[in-house]
């Protein structure tokens, strides 16, 4: 999933990645400021046995992050938990201050109505053998095959983002001030939301319309970063939509997307009023 | 995309003149079903591994800028036995498209093409017969050519045994892994279309006069273009705009907009712009314009483009009135 996030891959090319060898270091500089250092670790038990033991200060240390990914359909839940519980420990010895995560992946290979209850008892389970350890999880049940990953990575990479209060304070006026119906804010090149202005206090009322879609922000990821995709086949990239004057996606700056949702009352007559309005709220995201 | 225009309820197909009918024909496994599932009901082509042998004739109805209904013949069927009526079908169908299974030994196939062309020939003189050499993703690109080559040969040699010539074949080689599928239909069904001429002069002048570089008519729910302009059609440039639907329809479901007047420009960072303009009876127009400025020229875009769909209104009226045989 590291390669359709951050390498472009569509869902189907990953069935050419070989197997991860030891550890793939990545870097992927995010928001311009930031910079992610994936560290990718093989999952074989050599691999594996070696991370627990002569390596273990090397890679449990300074850990902002612990993604462990357990594969659904994996016969040995016993041994997954297991070593679960190992790098647990290593991490509260070397990086007591990391946030866990943990992805229940493959979930499409599960039955529909029973992915949910699936979830559950394995959420119960794991926040249990890590209670001893102090951590506290947040899992998500995700697939390759839809947008239940970006939904996943994206409140990975907010926990990092460390002047968020600002962006939502600057979301919220914003918002305010062009009487949008909504407003999200992306990264540029992987299409993750950053913020929405759904977050702030004083827009809650105006923007939580009962009947939206709960899942749009992450099917929004997917279906732009499809369309981003289908755009290098004209050797360019994405600049800016706008359909029927009333939903407006633009560059904010030079890593982040802004998308605008006008109350459909609100739009028709004046798409270049909202426009003249982003361009001014530039200043304020640099 | 339930908010399109829906077919409405349709009569009998062989009372109905006017509805242009493909029959798909092929040997049994020859991927008929997936064809129909993966172009008209939006199916991911990996899912139609899992279809189910087809066993009766099918029929499938679709109404866009032509009624259309594809009707679907099991493998394994004998057309030769008296009691299947297959002069009266032969006769009520428009174009015959035969599935080539180009991963399978094809021989059998061709003889069984060879004798379905000899008698619906003879039928039915105006009919137009395409060949599908399907599941050419599995050949690499040289062989793809070789086969088709191949295949073109022996049906040639074998019409020309069983006394008929001057029969107009095509052949199209595809597969439900890409957009090939999409351009064999398109060719297919835009033969059927008889306004097609007019449609396309007008394109050419739309086209023209606003300084677009592209224009497809698409049909919505299969992405099936029925005209495009008289320049030659660039596949990447057919997928990007195929794509840019799926783009359009999404994001307006998204938040529930209504329908009735739906349209979409994107600006690539190049220059190019991509537009999309709900049409009459399902259909959109998507046109790629090529170094523009965006604010004077859409202005004109959109004003010629509600003209065309003027121009698509009268010539739908007149085609009621008077039908073209």
């Amino acid at each position: 999933m590291r390669s359709i996030i951050f390498s472009n891959f569509s869902a189907f090319d990953t069935r050419r990645l070989g197997a991860t060898i030891d550890v793939e270091h990545s870097h992927f500089r995010f928001l311009g400021n930031m910079t992610l250092n994936l560290w990718d670790c093989g999952g074989q038990d050599v691999f594996m046995e070696n991370y627990f033991t002569n390596q273990k200060d090397h890679i449990f240390k300074r850990v902002e992050v612990l993604i462990h990914v357990f594969d659904v359909e994996s016969k040995e839940v016993g041994k997954d938990i297991e070593i679960f519980t190992k790098s647990l420990s290593q991490l509260r010895e070397f990086s007591p201050d990391a946030k866990v995560f943990v992805l229940l992946h493959k979930i499409d290979l599960v039955q529909v109505e029973r992915r949910e209850e699936l979830f559950k008892i394995m959420m119960a389970k794991l926040q249990d053998v890590s209670n001893p350890y102090g951590f506290r999880l947040t899992g998500f049940a995700t697939s390759i095959w839809d947008e239940s990953l970006y939904k996943a990575w994206s409140s990975i990479v907010c926990t990092l983002i460390p002047n968020m209060g600002q962006y939502e304070l600057n979301l919220t006026k914003l918002q305010e001030i062009i009487e949008a119906q909504e407003i999200i804010l992306f990264e540029k090149t992987t299409f993750l939301v950053i913020c929405s202005s759904n977050n702030g206090k004083s827009a809650g009322q105006l923007t939580n319309k009962e009947g939206l879609d709960p899942k749009r922000f992450e099917k929004i990821s997917n279906i732009m970063k499809n369309f981003k995709q289908s755009a290098t086949k004209l050797k360019s990239q994405f600049k800016t939509l706008n359909l029927n004057d009333n939903l407006f996606i633009v560059e904010l700056s030079s890593n982040l997307m802004i998308f605008v949702v006008m109350t459909p009352q609100k739009s028709a007559n004046d798409a270049g009023l909202i426009q003249e309005n982003i361009k001014r709220a530039r200043v304020h995201f640099q | 995309m339930a908010s399109f225009d829906q077919p409405v309820l349709l009569s009998e197909p062989d009372d109905d003149p006017e509805r242009a009918t493909v029959l798909l024909m092929g040997l049994r496994r020859g991927g008929k079903s997936s064809i129909c599932k993966v172009v008209f009901h939006n199916m991911q082509p990996l899912d139609t591994l899992y279809l189910e042998s087809t066993s009766k004739p099918t029929t499938e109805h679709y109404s866009s800028l032509i009624d259309l209904a594809v009707m679907e013949l099991p493998g394994q069927l004998n057309y030769f036995e008296p009691s299947y009526d297959s002069e009266k079908l032969f006769k009520s169908v428009g174009a015959l498209v035969y599935v080539i299974d180009a991963q399978d030994e094809y021989l059998n196939a061709l003889t069984n093409l060879a004798m379905i062309i000899e008698y619906a020939y003879k039928v039915n003189p105006d009919i137009h017969i395409e060949v599908l050499i399907h599941k050419v993703d599995g050949l690499s690109e040289d062989f793809r050519l070789d086969t088709q080559r191949d295949i073109m040969q022996r049906i040639g040699d074998e019409l020309l045994d069983l006394g008929i010539e001057g029969v107009q074949v095509s052949f199209h080689l595809t597969s439900i892994f890409d957009h090939s599928i999409y351009e064999a239909f398109s060719r297919v069904i835009q033969k059927l279309v008889h306004e097609l001429p007019s449609l396309e002069n007008l394109l050419d002048n739309l086209v023209q006069h606003s300084r677009i570089e592209k224009a497809f008519l698409f049909d919505v729910n299969s992405k099936i273009y029925v005209a495009t302009d008289s320049s030659p059609v660039d596949i990447q440039t057919y997928e990007v705009c195929a794509e840019f639907i799926d783009v359009t329809v999404d994001l307006n479901d998204l938040y529930e907009n209504d329908t009735s007047n739906l349209k979409c420009s994107s600006v690539l960072q190049n220059g190019y712009i991509l537009t999309f303009h709900k049409m009459i009876r399902g259909l959109a127009l998507v046109t790629l314009i090529k170094d523009a400025d965006v604010d004077s020229a859409m202005a004109i875009v959109d004003y010629n483009i509600e003209v065309f769909n003027d121009a698509l209104k009268e010539i739908w009226k007149k085609s009621i009135v008077h039908p073209i045989k």
